[in-house]
């Protein structure tokens, strides 16, 4: 640890960006004595993970809104149950249907039967098995969201026994789970599905988690293995289905920036830095757009690797094959959020009432051809017209999120590609467009949607771009496609957060293991730094 | 067979599960839906409500109604206010539990009793030489409990009685859903919350008012699973399950002092003349055996456990009421020190939490204990850690917006 106090270099670190990864690792390091400081573009933390009332009395998580994968040890590391945090199940996940009372999966293994029964039998019982599957795939792959990306390329003892410890996990599963792994890496979700599922109305939601956050379609290749990272999700440690954190996700934000502070961290909101400023190739601090210059030991990154490197860096002075690898690194946002403050709660004609069939997840995703149509406009630059939608009510499961009997609808969108056919900046000409569009999506399902509508607020890629500073807005500072994650993330050779311009650390979601509220590349990053003494 | 409550009807209507259980000869609903998690988060988050008319009730009565009280229970209720509730419990000559409850004073010559189990015999046979009308009315007052943070607002909708400034452990007479009742601010969640007085007949009025009331705030009807996960949260002892009451022990060593149960707060020995304190004297004088403790288990061991199985900790979303040997730390080939009568592992905190009795020597803070854990039908150990009780304790369960200030009211 350097010295503190008023020398030339107070702070051992500073975060770049407070979002969850950052909070994190300020939070981790500062837990290990250190002087951190975390610099905040936004009057809030929490980057994507924040809760606003843009609407008196609504609040909206106003990016991401559900929790699966935040990791267990490090609610415990920072007692963030203490500091507030409380996740809810989500109780259900239906997918309505025009026509008929359309399909919910229940966490329920004979209420799930019972349910999928009406479709196909044969599905119904197939449905435990293919979980089960997926279950011991998911137990071989997990552990690598809790460590360093494996580095296929060491010869040291602690990279050998990592891969010696993967490849006995590998082989416990057996000749044919290791073929349906295979499978996995290399097939299309709805190929992949076909293979144990007849129904299609089951198919189609079930591919949806294979598209999420890439700009990619059902039927693509390689979209198959992301639906193990479904499996992977967990509440409490159990391999389980997904939370909703009370106050929305902005509460686990707050959560951990709150542990961070306990643990001694300094955070600075209205903060926004120019540059990384750079020495001798080495990163000292940073360069605030108002002038201000704060050094550091060391400077650590919250921010995707596209806006850390090409834009606080800059490509100048970064290794011309490092560069050249980010600039082909896929951002390419393709999802946008409309969120709602709705008058009443707008019933689904198809299965009304405010029942348990709303107290979770709702994808608009009747069928595969649905989805696949949905992908065809985005790929020549439109939104879709009838899009992917995944609706979240968290009012149902958080009665603070509105008033009493009202309620906020948050909405998910695929597909609206950053990349519009007219230029990503023609994004506010289209958005509210596109917000129609959801809407008029939505009421097909839920007739009085509309007249029941106070306020919308409506994200597209660009938007988050503009507002959330993530590189063309993609929710997982770069796509979960398996050429970009493990080792390869965000370039190959500089998985382990470490980053060619010394004193420079990426602890971001573009980092491994990836995005989603996981907090696991913030904690990674930190203990790596702490280990390699580099603070 | 169990004998319905005042509610039986509603309470069925409401029920998917058909998930009854027998609480006192009476049958309670477990959970109304095929898992307790909706209603245990209602607790927690908005508001949870439960039929607990299957209580032991009495009216107790008459001039000597207080003094007589202050000798069979632990509390000296001489001392009890009009308006106010106490927690206490009752032991026999010897000092043992009997069993544990609530005394509230009505008015100064009128409390109401409640307690796990039926007493009336006991309340009788120590009645003599008193100016005292006990009165089981057990099936003729049905209560509820109304328990979370939203309990205030859903309950103040269908009263004119000001709960917000009904301090904590306070009663109150007064209309709910326009009949007359007693309101409590008492419960067994550890949480904000309510518990409603009144006559059987007026039951379905006030809980069907409540459930309008509480619509709009996702108010749940709850069952005893939920309940039980939330009691544990709290650290509150159940009889039966953590202690047994005297009068049931076939052998001495299971009885248990009001010490041994972690009950000791609700003695004072300095006050005299009621039942059991000569023996808990003594036992003073000895030092007592046993503490009650609240442990945490260590979750890092749970999963590593499982893993050397392959498997994933599988977390129940019940409490578990079996009870099992603790051992001294890395003892479990000794004798146990103790055991641990009720688990559950906490969705709010994060944390497995136990309630075990041990040697007083273990019972200190910070003591690491090992408790029995079965995985795959082997009997192991997870380290458990003695850890503060209420594990749980939110400012809202005292908090009163318009509390008098200290000093100006008793």
């Amino acid at each position: 640890m350097s010295a503190k106090g008023a020398d030339s270099n107070p702070y051992d670190a500073i975060v770049v960006g407070g979002g969850h990864n950052g909070l994190t690792a300020a939070a981790y390091l500062a837990r290990s004595g250190r002087k951190v400081l975390v610099l905040e573009r936004r009057h809030l933390v929490g980057g994507a993970a924040v809760t606003e009332e843009l609407y008196p009395g609504f609040k909206y998580s106003v990016c991401s809104y559900v929790v699966s994968l935040l990791r267990p040890w490090i609610i415990r590391d920072l007692n963030l149950s203490r500091h507030g945090l409380r996740i809810v199940p989500l109780e259900c996940s239906y997918t309505p249907q025009l026509d008929n009372p359309g399909l919910c999966r229940w966490p329920d293994p004979d209420q799930n039967r019972q349910e999928i029964r009406r479709l196909s039998p044969r599905d119904a019982d197939n449905y435990p098995e293919f979980g089960k599957l997926m279950g011991k795939l998911a137990r071989f792959a997990k552990p690598f969201i809790d460590e360093l990306a494996p580095d296929p390329t060491s010869l040291r003892p602690r990279d050998l026994w990592q891969f010696k410890r993967a490849a006995d996990r590998f082989r416990a599963l057996g000749d044919d789970l290791v073929a349906l792994q295979l499978k996995l890496t290399t097939m299309g979700g709805v190929d992949f599905l076909r293979e144990f599922f007849e129904s299609d109305q089951l198919i189609a939601p079930m591919s949806c988690s294979g598209i999420i956050g890439t700009m990619l379609g059902v039927n693509s290749p390689g979209t198959a293995y992301v639906l193990l990272h479904h499996y992977m999700g967990e509440i409490d440690g159990s391999s389980r289905a997904w939370g909703f954190p009370i106050g929305g996700t902005g509460a686990v934000s707050d959560a951990i920036a709150a542990s961070a502070l306990e643990f001694g961290a300094e955070i600075r909101c209205n903060a926004p830095i120019a540059n990384i400023r750079l020495k001798n190739g080495r990163a000292t601090g940073v360069i605030l757009e108002n002038g201000d210059e704060i050094a550091a030991r060391s400077v650590v990154s919250g921010c995707d690797p596209s806006l850390t490197f090409l834009r606080f860096v800059g490509k100048e002075n970064l290794p011309a094959d490092f560069a050249a690898s980010l600039e082909n690194y896929k951002n390419r946002g393709s999802s946008g959020k409309v969120n709602l403050a709705l008058d009443r709660f707008p019933e689904f004609v198809q299965r009304p009432g405010i029942g348990p069939h709303v107290r979770g997840d709702v994808a608009i995703a009747p069928s595969t051809e649905y989805l696949e149509t949905a992908y065809d406009e985005a790929k020549y630059g439109a939104f879709s017209q009838r899009p992917f939608i995944n609706v979240v009510f968290p009012s149902l499961l958080d009665p603070g999120m509105a008033p009493p009997g009202k309620h906020v609808m948050s909405c998910f969108v695929q597909y609206a590609p950053y990349d519009l056919a007219s230029g990503p900046e023609s994004w506010p000409d289209h958005r509210e467009a596109f917000g129609d569009a959801v809407v008029d999506t939505l009421a097909e399902y839920m007739p009085t949607l509309k007249e029941d509508i106070l306020h919308r607020q409506v994200l597209s890629p660009w938007d988050i771009e503009q507002e959330i500073g993530i590189t063309e807005g993609n929710i997982f500072h770069g796509e979960l496609g398996l050429e970009q994650l493990l080792f390869q993330r965000p370039v190959a050779g500089w998985a382990r957060y470490r980053t060619p311009i010394d004193g420079l650390w990426l602890a971001s979601s573009g980092a491994h293991p990836g995005g989603g509220i996981m907090a696991s590349p913030g904690a990674l990053a930190a203990k790596e730094m702490l280990r390699a003494g580099a603070v | 067979m169990p004998r319905k409550t005042a509610l039986f009807e509603r309470t069925a209507d409401l029920m998917t599960s058909v998930a009854w259980k027998e609480w006192a000869g009476y049958a309670a609903p477990c959970n109304f839906d095929a898992h307790s998690e909706r209603e245990y988060f209602a607790i927690r988050h908005s508001a949870g409500l439960l039929d607990l008319s299957p209580l032991a009730k009495y009216m107790v009565t008459g001039a000597d109604a207080a003094r007589y009280l202050a000798r069979i229970w632990t509390r000296d209720i001489t001392r009890l206010k009009p308006g106010r509730v106490a927690y206490g419990c009752m032991c026999d000559g010897d000092g043992k539990l009997l069993d544990d409850g609530t005394v509230a004073c009505l008015d100064p010559e009128t409390f109401r009793v409640t307690s796990s189990e039926a007493w009336l015999g006991w309340f009788e046979r120590h009645s003599r030489g008193y100016q005292v009308e006990i009165e089981d009315c057990t099936d003729r007052l049905a209560a509820l409990a109304l328990q979370g943070p939203l309990s205030r607002e859903i309950l103040q909708v269908v009263t004119e009685v000001d709960l917000d400034a009904m301090r904590f452990f306070g009663v109150a007479a007064g209309s709910i859903a326009g009949v007359n009742g007693w309101i409590s601010r008492t419960g067994y969640t550890g949480d904000l919350g309510y518990e409603i007085w009144i006559a059987c007949e007026d039951a379905l009025t006030v809980y069907d008012a409540l459930l309008v009331a509480g619509k709009p705030h996702y108010l749940e009807p709850i069952g005893l699973d939920a309940l039980d996960v939330a009691r544990i949260e709290a650290g509150f002892v159940m009889q039966g399950v953590d202690y047994i009451s005297a009068q049931h022990c076939l052998i001495e060593a299971r009885k248990s002092t009001p010490e041994d149960a972690g009950l000791g707060w609700t003695v004072n020995l300095e006050r005299v003349g009621w039942i059991g304190r000569e023996a808990l004297v003594q036992e003073q004088e000895q030092g007592p055996k046993w503490g009650l403790v609240g442990l945490e288990l260590d979750w890092a061991e749970i999963e590593a456990l499982h893993e050397e199985y392959g498997l994933p900790p599988h977390l129940s979303p019940l409490a578990c009421r079996n009870a099992v040997p603790v051992y001294s730390e890395g003892g479990a080939t000794e004798k146990p020190v103790g055991q641990a009568t009720s688990s559950s592992w906490s969705p709010t905190l994060k944390r497995y939490l136990v309630l075990a009795q041990v040697h007083r020597k273990y019972a200190d803070l910070g003591t690491r204990l090992s408790v029995e854990y079965t995985v795959e039908f082997e009997r192991r150990t997870i380290t458990g850690t003695v850890v503060e009780r209420p594990f749980f304790d939110p400012e809202r369960k005292t908090f009163t917006p318009k509390a008098a200030p200290k000093g100006a009211s008793r």
